[in-house]
């Protein structure tokens, strides 16, 4: 007894390392699966709120880009106004539209705290399950998609960004029928690779890359990247397309999150199909 | 007592200063500073191994909880920590040293202190990096990012302990 008392003590630091990397192993593996994600991060409440204190000083250093973008954005939105055309017709009555249902509702918030030099980057927002954010929905910036909603509290929500090993968003070269898979590789956070498109696709150079519009996170045709160079890998019959980010993750202010109303009702659906298949 | 403070102090600087300010610091794309590993390393010698284990995976656990990787830096944190024991063991004789020394670069002089942070500066950012991206296939890319951000966190480290040099000589 006194013997192992004695060994044991002899070699306590690597007993005591044994029982501490047990611990935070365990936490490691736990925390990186997307669907048990535990509330131990930035979105919790107490964190996030310092991290809205903190970003106060933020804020006020990017002001001149975030001014930029967003007036960049407002010209976009003043070009789709009923007064910016002109309108030839010379009766004009008034029309409850009744056949165009709001699909897609934008909750617009404010980034309190992001990372852009992990190889999985997050980003935390001041907006949550209180503004109706839920787990999985998709958020875009002014520019740009900037990733999926990956974890809720109360007034924060945490976002996975483009910019980590497992966000696959699925999208396509715009006017053309393919689309793929879009993953960063983790070397330049300016960059995104797009996999899976054909290569009898005849690309344009400077091409805009954007959403699919394919599953219920995002609508379709927004704006991602600009086609960077396109080359074959190995051989094979697909391209590895290399597309410079529109978002400008460095100085995102504000996002979007999107909200789809028929998001419950297509993957109910969905699941039916798929039910239906196994039996 | 004194010390107790002055390492508590020091815990809340380096974390505060990692997760606001060092955070966003970049070099070519992916590549920070870890610099609060320098609370480990500064812990003095007689701090008991459970102690050590404790604050260790304590400091690693506040920087995850602002980071989003929870376990990623404590487990980075609790490997530093062993081979902080071991380097120890080796190359410090307890009996050569008048009263309580502390692991700086003051009282432990340049070479040694250079050679302790060098080395295990290079363990917690490899032991970091691997574990944050677990995959064989981007090693090289991997190892670069451990090399850069090392060399940034030991340019760091001598930083701040020349600010205090003078002031622990005095003493």
């Amino acid at each position: 007894m006194i013997n192992l008392w004695r060994f044991i003590s002899r070699f306590n630091a690597f007993f005591f390392l044994i029982i501490y990397l047990v611990i935070s192993i365990t936490l490691l593996i736990k925390n990186n699966d997307f669907q048990k994600a535990s509330v131990y991060n930035s979105s919790n409440e107490i964190i996030g709120g310092i991290y809205q204190k903190v970003n106060i000083v933020n804020k006020y250093l990017n002001l001149n880009l975030v001014n930029d973008s967003l007036a960049k954005e407002n010209i976009s939105l003043h070009n789709q106004l009923k007064s910016s055309f002109l309108n030839d017709s010379i009766v004009t009555k008034i029309v409850t539209d009744t056949i165009n249902k709001v699909k897609y509702e934008y909750i617009l918030s404010e980034v309190v705290n992001k990372s852009i030099t992990s190889r999985n980057n997050y980003l935390t927002i001041n907006r949550g399950s209180k503004a109706g954010i839920k787990k999985g929905m998709g958020v875009i910036g002014p520019n740009g998609i900037v990733g999926i909603v990956w974890n809720v509290t109360k007034n924060f929500s945490s976002i996975q960004s483009i910019l980590h090993e497992d966000t696959r968003i699925t999208s396509s070269i715009e006017g053309s029928p393919y689309f793929g898979p879009l993953i960063w590789e983790g070397k330049d956070p300016n960059y995104v690779t797009l996999t899976d498109i054909p290569n009898q696709l005849n690309l344009k150079p400077k091409a805009r890359v954007v959403t699919s519009g394919l599953g219920v996170i995002f609508p379709k045709g927004v704006l991602i990247g600009i086609v960077d160079k396109a080359g074959v890998k190995g051989g094979g019959s697909f391209l590895d397309i290399s597309v410079k980010l529109s978002t400008n993750f460095y100085a995102i202010e504000y996002v979007y999150v999107i909200k789809n109303n028929y998001q419950t009702e297509q993957e109910t659906l969905e699941d039916a199909n798929k039910e239906s298949v196994n039996d | 007592m004194i010390k107790i403070l002055t390492n508590a102090l020091r815990f809340i600087l380096l974390v505060a200063l990692q997760v606001f300010l060092l955070k966003n610091m970049v070099i070519y794309g992916l590549n920070v500073p870890y610099l609060y590993i320098l609370f480990v390393l500064l812990l003095p010698f007689e701090t008991p191994n459970w102690l050590l284990f404790t604050l260790a995976f304590l400091i690693g656990i506040s920087v995850d909880l602002f980071s989003d990787t929870l376990g990623l830096h404590a487990t980075a944190c609790v490997i530093l920590a062993f081979f902080r024991t071991v380097i120890i063991r080796v190359t410090v004789q307890e009996d050569n040293y008048d009263s309580d020394p502390e692991p700086t670069l003051a009282i432990m002089g340049f070479r040694w202190f250079f050679f302790y942070a060098l080395i295990l500066t290079l363990i917690h950012h490899f032991f970091l990096l691997t574990f944050e991206v677990f995959k064989f296939s981007e090693i090289i890319n991997t190892l670069s990012r451990v090399f850069i951000s090392s060399l940034f966190t030991l340019i760091l480290i001598f930083i701040a302990e020349l600010i205090f040099f003078r002031k622990k000589e005095r003493k």
